[in-house]
């Protein structure tokens, strides 16, 4: 028993519905929202939920996972590999699982390198794309590409078909919607005419007059030999352009499927709320379907109670005569006096942030259908347990 | 001894999304200013919330003063590549128009650095130009800070030769110089924020050159109770000393011993936390703590209050 976790959360009277029925009816889960909202544990919450208690077999594939998320799994290999947790892990936790929970996590190099296997026309072709340097740098450090790849990771999952539902966790972008749009942006990128124009000089001796400037002045630039390197690597993938377009336009269906929700995670902070705002709008605009809302870190609701804070202001103000009525067994009335106005002050600070945040999770709640809220948990999660007590709240 | 933190002329704040990178990175800004100082707080993701921590309209690429000494503005990429263009390439006009100019914009998006140079050069540029005495940029979330700090150096790999090269030597020996420039992690005392600040030290002082100046970890929750209080505490809990109490303010005074105990509670595991940070971190690190405000205000007043608190620890 925890007053933390089992108190009923301030502005209960705004959640309405759980994520039961959205996890039994779709086959991809997509949570999304700013960052230390606890994306990750509440898909991994979800996900193990719905293993639990749904049946079937479940994946949940996140990008970024606290190292101790991964152990609890119960996975110390926690790679681009999917991996099953194991049924013994649920019983250690209580609870006798009715389907199967597996998870995988995006290695953003290696599923590239797996995505220019796929399309490399032959062996040669790729073994220059993957020793590109250009290449190299892209899928490293480029930070659009790991948008792309994690959206192509999840198509490919379910295209499969190994799995009834797939609740996967975005990753960690500047801006919320990047992800969404990564698919266009790929398509964009190969069929774009500059690529073309790059390429030129490298497949036809003749350059014509009018791109001459352009071939003087970016090689003034950025040197022969870099033009060089980008001209191998989009001649390169040019000949795995048409591959690249069909796949790229088959993961943006996957996205505007009706098997397919968005769940929209945030805490009632300002900042993350005005994000998990704009991305509700975002997901409405792209008629993305938003599956619902999870509040995290939600304080509770005897904080907004009103006879409390009545109590409170007393013990701020009338400290030494309440420490006098109670008597010197408690201690020395002066240091009494002392805790019952720090006791009376921390409660009306938090019922300040409570008041705040209560407030921010009406106007948040407008317009999903779905909205549930997680308390503050009183110690993070790492182990399986820990995931179905938040998975109970969201439920 | 480590170089003050407001002494040096540009500073990187960064850390996990959600730990209050944009309040520290506003707050250390309002102390630069205060102390007289030439400042510019530049935002370089374009989300635009730098303008409600100065409780402003929308800011651009242009900065704007805010209040005495006091400028900011957002990074624009492509506004910042057409000025690099320009200022740097000495490019003619010509070239930065039509069709040219829009597949060089597309170069930059494509070659790997380019968008990075951009924007670190920017901010760098401000500064060797002396336009302001201190600048504070509100950086890139921990995941993208050591590429894009470390990209002039990569870049000066890649591009053997050629104008990019020689821009990219000033931008990196300005980053390297601890005397001018250091990255200030912004973090919370919680488990995912700690994990990630200790990893990002280590990257950053193994990838890229530039000094880690200092932790700074917002929204410290205080002591409630020292020792001898937490003792009377637990006494005052117990049934006939509560029941006394109660009817001497005439009501229940659970809830409030509830709150005392969320206090107690957070403040517990997340001295756990700071504790795994200090022992983690390099000893010579400074680690600098903002207290939770419990604030009822937004926007300029709160930030004011955050750089009172930063000024306390700094000693400033």
């Amino acid at each position: 028993m925890s007053l933390v976790t089992d108190a009923p959360v301030a502005g209960a009277e705004h959640t309405a519905g759980g994520l039961e029925q959205l996890l039994a009816a779709k086959e991809i889960v997509i949570s999304c929202g700013s960052g230390g909202v606890g994306k990750t544990t509440t898909a991994a919450a979800a996900g193990a939920m719905a293993a639990a208690h749904l049946g079937g077999k479940v994946l949940v594939l996140t990008v970024d996972p606290a190292k101790r998320l991964a152990n609890a799994l119960g996975l110390e290999r926690f790679g681009n590999v999917e991996t099953r947790i194991s049924t013994e892990a649920f019983q250690d936790a209580g609870v006798e699982p009715r389907g199967e929970l597996w998870a995988a996590m995006l290695d953003t190099k290696q599923s590239w390198d797996d995505l220019i296997r796929l399309h490399a026309p032959d062996a040669q072709t790729r073994e220059a794309i993957l020793a590109n340097p250009l290449y190299q740098n892209i899928t490293g450090k480029f930070v659009q590409s790991h948008d792309y790849i994690a959206m192509e990771r999840l198509y490919e999952i379910h295209a499969s078909g190994r799995y009834d539902l797939i609740v996967v966790d975005t990753p960690p972008t500047r801006n919320a919607i990047d992800f969404l749009e990564a698919p266009g942006r790929m398509a964009d990128f190969f069929s774009s005419r500059l690529l073309r124009w790059l390429t030129v000089p490298y497949r036809s001796k003749v350059v014509n007059f009018a791109s001459k400037p352009f071939y003087t002045m970016a090689d003034r630039i950025l040197g022969s030999q870099f033009l060089e390197d980008i001209a191998e690597f989009f001649l390169l993938f040019q000949t795995m352009y048409e591959g690249f377009i069909e796949r790229s336009q088959a993961v943006e269906r996957t996205l505007e499927d009706r098997g397919t929700t968005f769940v929209v995670i945030s805490t009632l902070e300002s900042a993350p709320a005005a994000e998990a705002e704009f991305f509700i709008d975002a997901l409405a605009e792209r008629k993305f379907h938003l599956g619902g809302l999870v509040l995290n870190k939600v304080l509770p609701g005897f904080l907004l109670d009103k006879g409390a804070a009545e109590v409170a202001e007393r013990l701020c103000r009338d400290g030494s005569e309440l420490a006098a009525a109670i008597g010197d067994g408690a201690g020395p009335p002066d240091a009494l006096a002392r805790v019952l106005t720090e006791i009376g002050e921390s409660f009306l600070n938090f019922r300040v942030v409570a008041a705040r945040e209560a407030e921010m999770m009406a106007g948040l709640a407008e317009r999903p259908e779905v909205v549930v809220a997680a308390p503050y948990m009183e110690s993070d999660i790492h182990d399986l347990a820990g995931l179905l007590r938040l998975g109970e709240h969201v439920w | 001894m480590k170089q003050s933190l407001l002494d040096r002329r540009l500073l990187f704040v960064t850390g996990k999304g959600g730990v209050g990178k944009s309040t520290i990175a506003s707050a250390l800004g309002l102390l630069g200013a205060r102390h007289g100082r030439r400042t510019l707080v530049c935002e370089f993701d374009a989300k635009g919330n730098l303008a409600d921590f100065f409780s402003i309209g929308e800011t651009g690429f242009d900065p704007v003063e805010v209040q005495p000494n006091l400028h900011v503005m957002s990074m624009d990429t492509e506004q910042s590549l057409n000025e690099y263009l320009k200022l740097q390439m000495k490019l003619p006009r010509i070239a930065r128009v039509g069709p040219l100019a829009r597949s060089l914009d597309f170069v930059a998006n494509a070659a790997p650095g380019v968008k990075e140079i951009v924007t670190v050069g920017k901010v760098v540029y401000e500064v060797r130009e002396r336009h302001f005495d201190l600048v504070v940029v509100d950086a890139s979330a921990s995941g993208h800070i050591v590429g894009q700090l470390s990209a002039p150096q990569a870049i000066g790999e890649l591009v053997q030769v050629g104008l990019v090269r020689e821009q990219t030597h000033w931008i990196a020996d300005m980053l390297a110089d601890p005397q001018t420039t250091g990255v200030v992690i912004a973090t919370l005392a919680e488990e995912m924020p700690v994990s990630e600040t200790l990893e990002l030290t280590e990257r950053l002082r193994a990838e890229t050159q530039v000094d880690v100046a200092a932790v700074a970890v917002n929204r410290v929750l205080p002591e409630l109770f020292t020792h001898a209080e937490q003792e009377i505490y637990e006494k005052l809990r117990v049934d006939d000393a509560t029941e006394r109490l109660e009817q001497a303010v005439g009501g229940s005074v659970q809830p409030v011993y509830d709150a005392a105990e969320l206090a107690v509670t957070l403040r517990r595991t997340r001295a756990e936390h700071l504790t795994r940070l200090r022992e983690g971190l390099p000893r010579d690190l400074p680690v600098v703590y903002v207290p939770e405000l419990f604030t009822r205000t937004h926007g300029v007043r709160a930030t004011h209050q955050v750089a009172d608190a930063l000024a306390d620890e700094l000693g400033t």
